[in-house]
C-alpha cells in the first residue's frame, strides 16, 4: 500500500485489571516510539463509550490509519473495536489487538516482568498493525428457514417461537417421537403438575 | 402436539443427521428418514396391529420395566402419532413367517418394504437442542444397584409412578409388590464426585428428590421418607417453599452420603451406613427401599453434533457457549445456537428459556435477511500457482479447485473458505495468500518479538478457538504462570507454516510452542492434522540439521483447559532455561548458512 502507516496506540487500564499489574503511562509512553507509531494515550477503559469516542476523535483528529487497543482478549472486544473503527471510516480490519489482560496482569504478579511482556506485546501487534490492509466483507443472504436438532422441551419450544413468528422450521429427532427426556416425567416441580 | 399440527414445522421424527455444509445464513443439511415400515401420515394409531403382533419385547420408554411388542407406539400421546417397527425383531421380515399386523391394518399403512429416506434441507440457521442423559448409577457399587432389586434409580422412580405404568402410578416395591413402609433418597449418585462420576453438580436432583417425596407423601402419608444429602441446592423461584413444604409434611433430612447399603436377606430390607455430619455420629438406618437419585451427563452422540456444526465441548463434556456470561447462546459457529441441556445440566424452566433465547437468536439473523462474513479468506496469486494441488488435498471444505493436467491455476469458493489457513501454510510457492494473517504479517511479528532479549522469550502459536481460548480462561480464572511467553494468534494451528518456526529459530528463539486444538475439537474439521504432520517433518529436520527437536514442541489444548495450559506455560519456561545462549547462536548459525546456500 502506498500509503504510510499513521499507528494509534490506546493502552487500556481496565480499572485496575490492567493497572494494577502492568505500569500503563509506561507502555503509553514506550509505544510512541515504536516505528509509525504517531499518538499512544492511556484509557482508564477503552471499551467504554468515553474509550471509544476518544478513538473515533484521535482517528481523525491525528489522521490514524490504523488502531492498536492494549487491552483484553480479541475474543471479548474485537468486534466492539473494529465497530468503533468502522464508525470513524476507518476499514475494520485495519484494527489490532494486544491483549495485556488475559494474557499478562491476570496471570503475572511482578510488575516490571509484566511491564516489559506487556510493551512486548503491544510491539507485536504493532509489527502487525504496519501491514494491515483493508478487508472488505462478504454480505451473503440468510435462508429464511431454521433447523432445531433435537425434539426435547428445549427443541419444542425453539420451534414453536421460530415457527410462530412465520419461519419454516425443520424440527428433526433421531427417536420415533418428540418429547425427549421429558415425556418421562410424571410430575414437575415446583408445582407438582 | 403444537408442533405436529404447526403448518411451518416440519417434523423429522426417527431422522439423524449424516451431513451439514455451508456457513451462518447457509446452511446445507442431509437428513437419513429411518424407515418406520409404517406410513406416518396413513395411521390411525388404532392400536389394531399391537394386538396381533406376537413379538415380546423390553420397552425402551419404561426402562424396559415393562414390555412392549415389535409393532409400537413410544407412548400414548406420542409425535407424530404413528406406530413403527422394531425391523430387527419383526417376523414380518419374511412375510410367510407373519404378517399378522398388515392383515389387521385397516387404513393399509404397513410397508415391510419401506427404506430410509435421504432428505436435503436449505437453512439459515441451527439450533442445536440434543439434551443430556442420566449417569449409569452402577458405577457406585456401594450402593449395589445392580445386586438389590429394592434399590431403584430416580429415573425408574418416574416410570414407576407413572400414570403409564401398569400400577397406575402406585409406587410398588418390586419384591413383594407392596407399598414400602418406608423409603430412602440417595442424593448425589454420580455428581459432585471427583473419584467415580462427574465433578458437577447436576443441577436437578435435589428438587427432583423433593418433589419425588411430595408425590409419595400425597399419595401415602404414612410412608417414612428419609433423605441422605450434601447440601439441598433449592435456589429458584418457589424452590425453597418447595423444601419447606416437604418438610412439613414429614419428610425427614439427614446431612450424610450413605457410604454403605446392605440387604437384609429375610426382610430385603435395606440398611444403609452413613455419616451423619450434622451430629458426627456413625448411624444405621434401615428402609423398604432406596431410590438413587442420579446425575445427568452429556449424551454420548454430542461427539457427533458437535462434529457436524464443528462447536466445542467444555471440560465437563457439554457443548461451549461463546461467553460464559454475556453470549450463554450462541455457538462458537455462527449462525448455531445453544438451547436447554446440550450446554449444561438444567431444569425443565431453564431450558424453555434458553431455547426462547436461542429461538431469538436465530430470528435476529432471520429477520435481517442478511449477514457479513468474515474477510479472513485464502486468496491465490495465479502468478506463483504451479498447480501442485496440494492446496485441494488439505482443504477441510473442498473450497480450491486446480486442473493439474491444464496447469491452470487454483481457485477458490471465497464463501466455503473458512480461513483455517492450511492452505497457506502447505503451499510451496507462495502462493496461496491468508487474508489478515499474511506471511509478512506473522515475520514481522516474530522479528518485533525477537528484536531484543531473544533468549529470554518462547514464540507459542496458538489458535483462535481452543489454545488461545484456554490462554484466556487461564487469565479469566489467574492461574498464573511465568511471563516468558510471547503469543501469535492464528486462527488455526494448521496456518503455522514451517518458515514461521524456522525463522523464530533463527531470529534466536530458544523454543517454540505450537497449540491447537483437540483432534475432535478442531475448528476447521481436520486441519490440525495438518500441523501434526507439518510438525513431525520439523522434528525430522531439526534432528538432521543438529537442532534439538523438544525444543519445537506441540500442544493440544481446548479453550476450557486453563490448568493445562498453565501446566504448558510452566513446562516449556523449564525447557527454555535448559536451551544455551551458545546453542541458540549455534542453531541462528546453522539457519542463517543454510539460508545464505
Amino acid at each position: 500500500m502506498a500509503e504510510e502507516p499513521r499507528i494509534g496506540v490506546f493502552v487500556c487500564e481496565c480499572g485496575i485489571n490492567i493497572a494494577g499489574t502492568v505500569d500503563c503511562d509506561e507502555v503509553t509512553e514506550w509505544a510512541r516510539t515504536l516505528p509509525n507509531v504517531v499518538f499512544s494515550v492511556k484509557n482508564r477503559y477503552t471499551c467504554a463509550e468515553p474509550g471509544q469516542q476518544e478513538i473515533k476523535r484521535f482517528i481523525k483528529e491525528k489522521n490514524l490509519n490504523r488502531v492498536v487497543v492494549a487491552s483484553c482478549t480479541p475474543r471479548m472486544h474485537e468486534p466492539t473495536f473494529r465497530r468503533c473503527c468502522a464508525d470513524a471510516g476507518l476499514n475494520p480490519y485495519l484494527f489490532e489487538m494486544a491483549n495485556i489482560r488475559e494474557h499478562c496482569s491476570w496471570v503475572h504478579s511482578d510488575r516490571k516482568k509484566a511491564t516489559e511482556k506487556a510493551k512486548d506485546i503491544v510491539k507485536v501487534a504493532v509489527a502487525k498493525a504496519r501491514l494491515l490492509e483493508p478487508q472488505e466483507e462478504l454480505e451473503v443472504p440468510v435462508t429464511q428457514a431454521a433447523l432445531v436438532i433435537g425434539g426435547g422441551i428445549a427443541g419444542i419450544q425453539a420451534s414453536l417461537d421460530l415457527a410462530d413468528a412465520g419461519y419454516q422450521v425443520y424440527l428433526v429427532e433421531k427417536e420415533p417421537t418428540i418429547g425427549g427426556l421429558m415425556s418421562y416425567i410424571n410430575k414437575t416441580f415446583p408445582t407438582m403438575d | 402436539m403444537d408442533v405436529g399440527r404447526h403448518p411451518k414445522i416440519k417434523l423429522l421424527a426417527y431422522s439423524e443427521i449424516e451431513e451439514i455444509t455451508g456457513y451462518i445464513g447457509n446452511f446445507h443439511v442431509k437428513v437419513r428418514k429411518k424407515a418406520r415400515y409404517v406410513d406416518e401420515i396413513a395411521c390411525t394409531a388404532c392400536g389394531e396391529c399391537v394386538k396381533v403382533c406376537p413379538v415380546v419385547k423390553p420397552d425402551e420408554h419404561q426402562l424396559g420395566l415393562a414390555t412392549r411388542k415389535a409393532i409400537y407406539i413410544p407412548f400414548a400421546q406420542a409425535v407424530p402419532a404413528s406406530y413403527l417397527i422394531d425391523m430387527e425383531d419383526c417376523l414380518g421380515n419374511n412375510p410367510i413367517a407373519c404378517g399378522a399386523c398388515a392383515e389387521v391394518c385397516d387404513p393399509r399403512a404397513i410397508d415391510y418394504d419401506q427404506k430410509d429416506e435421504i432428505l436435503e434441507l436449505d437453512v439459515g440457521v441451527a439450533i442445536v437442542a440434543t439434551g443430556m442423559d442420566v449417569c449409569d448409577p452402577t458405577i457406585l457399587d456401594e450402593y449395589r444397584y445392580t445386586k438389590y432389586e429394592n434399590v431403584i434409580t430416580s429415573w425408574e422412580f418416574e416410570i414407576l409412578t407413572g400414570p403409564g405404568y401398569v400400577t397406575r402410578g402406585e409406587l410398588l416395591r418390586p419384591t413383594d409388590r407392596k407399598v414400602p413402609k418406608s423409603i430412602a433418597f440417595v442424593q448425589c449418585v454420580g455428581s459432585r464426585a471427583e473419584r467415580r462420576g462427574n465433578p458437577y453438580c447436576s443441577n436437578i436432583c435435589c428438587m427432583n428428590t423433593i418433589k419425588d417425596t411430595l408425590y409419595l407423601k400425597e399419595h401415602h402419608p404414612e410412608i417414612d421418607c428419609t433423605v441422605f444429602y450434601m447440601d439441598i441446592r433449592a435456589f429458584g423461584k418457589g424452590y425453597e417453599e418447595l423444601y419447606k413444604r416437604s418438610k412439613e409434611v414429614g419428610v425427614k433430612y439427614i446431612r450424610g452420603i450413605p457410604g454403605d447399603i446392605v440387604e437384609d436377606r429375610k426382610t430385603r430390607n435395606l440398611v444403609l451406613t452413613v455419616e451423619n455430619t450434622t451430629t458426627g455420629k456413625i448411624q444405621r438406618h434401615e428402609f423398604e427401599m432406596v431410590v438413587l437419585s442420579i446425575g445427568v451427563i452429556p449424551r454420548p452422540d454430542t461427539e457427533t453434533v458437535q462434529r457436524l456444526l464443528t462447536l466445542s465441548k467444555a471440560a465437563d463434556g457439554f457443548l461451549m457457549e461463546t461467553h460464559y456470561q454475556l453470549n450463554p447462546i450462541d455457538a462458537p459457529t455462527g449462525g448455531v445456537f445453544l438451547a436447554g441441556c446440550c450446554e449444561s445440566p438444567k431444569d425443565i424452566k431453564a431450558s424453555v428459556i434458553q431455547a426462547s433465547g436461542a429461538a431469538s437468536r436465530a430470528e435476529t439473523l432471520l429477520s435481517a435477511g442478511k449477514v457479513k462474513v468474515e474477510a479472513i479468506t485464502s486468496e491465490v496469486i495465479p502468478d506463483l500457482c504451479k498447480a501442485c494441488g496440494i492446496c485441494v488435498d488439505v482443504c477441510p471444505y473442498g473450497s480450491i479447485t486446480v486442473d493439474r493436467k491444464a496447469k491452470t491455476p487454483a481457485s477458490i469458493v471465497e464463501a466455503a473458505c473458512k480461513g483455517c489457513g492450511t492452505c497457506g501454510a502447505e503451499c510451496r510457492f507462495d502462493a496461496l495468500r491468508m487474508r489478515h494473517f499474511t506471511d509478512d504479517q506473522i515475520i514481522a511479528m516474530i522479528d518485533a518479538m525477537f528484536e531484543e532479549r531473544p533468549e529470554e522469550k518462547v514464540c507459542i502459536f496458538a489458535c483462535n478457538w481452543c489454545s488461545y481460548g484456554g490462554a484466556d480462561l487461564a487469565g479469566l480464572s489467574r492461574m498464573q504462570y511465568p511471563p516468558s511467553g510471547r503469543v501469535i494468534r492464528t486462527m488455526c494451528s494448521g496456518r503455522v507454516a514451517e518458515k514461521f518456526v524456522w525463522h523464530a529459530f533463527r531470529k534466536g528463539a530458544p523454543v517454540v510452542l505450537i497449540s491447537g486444538c483437540h483432534f475432535a475439537d478442531c475448528h476447521y474439521i481436520d486441519a490440525n492434522r495438518w500441523t501434526q504432520k507439518r510438525v513431525e517433518k520439523l522434528w525430522d529436520k531439526m534432528e538432521q540439521k543438529g537442532i534439538r527437536p523438544e525444543r519445537l514442541q506441540l500442544e493440544w489444548i481446548s479453550a476450557a483447559e486453563a490448568v493445562k495450559w498453565t501446566r504448558v506455560m510452566h513446562a516449556v519456561e523449564e525447557l527454555r532455561k535448559t536451551v544455551t545462549r551458545e546453542e541458540i547462536e549455534e542453531t541462528m548459525r546453522i539457519l542463517s548458512e543454510e539460508k545464505g546456500k
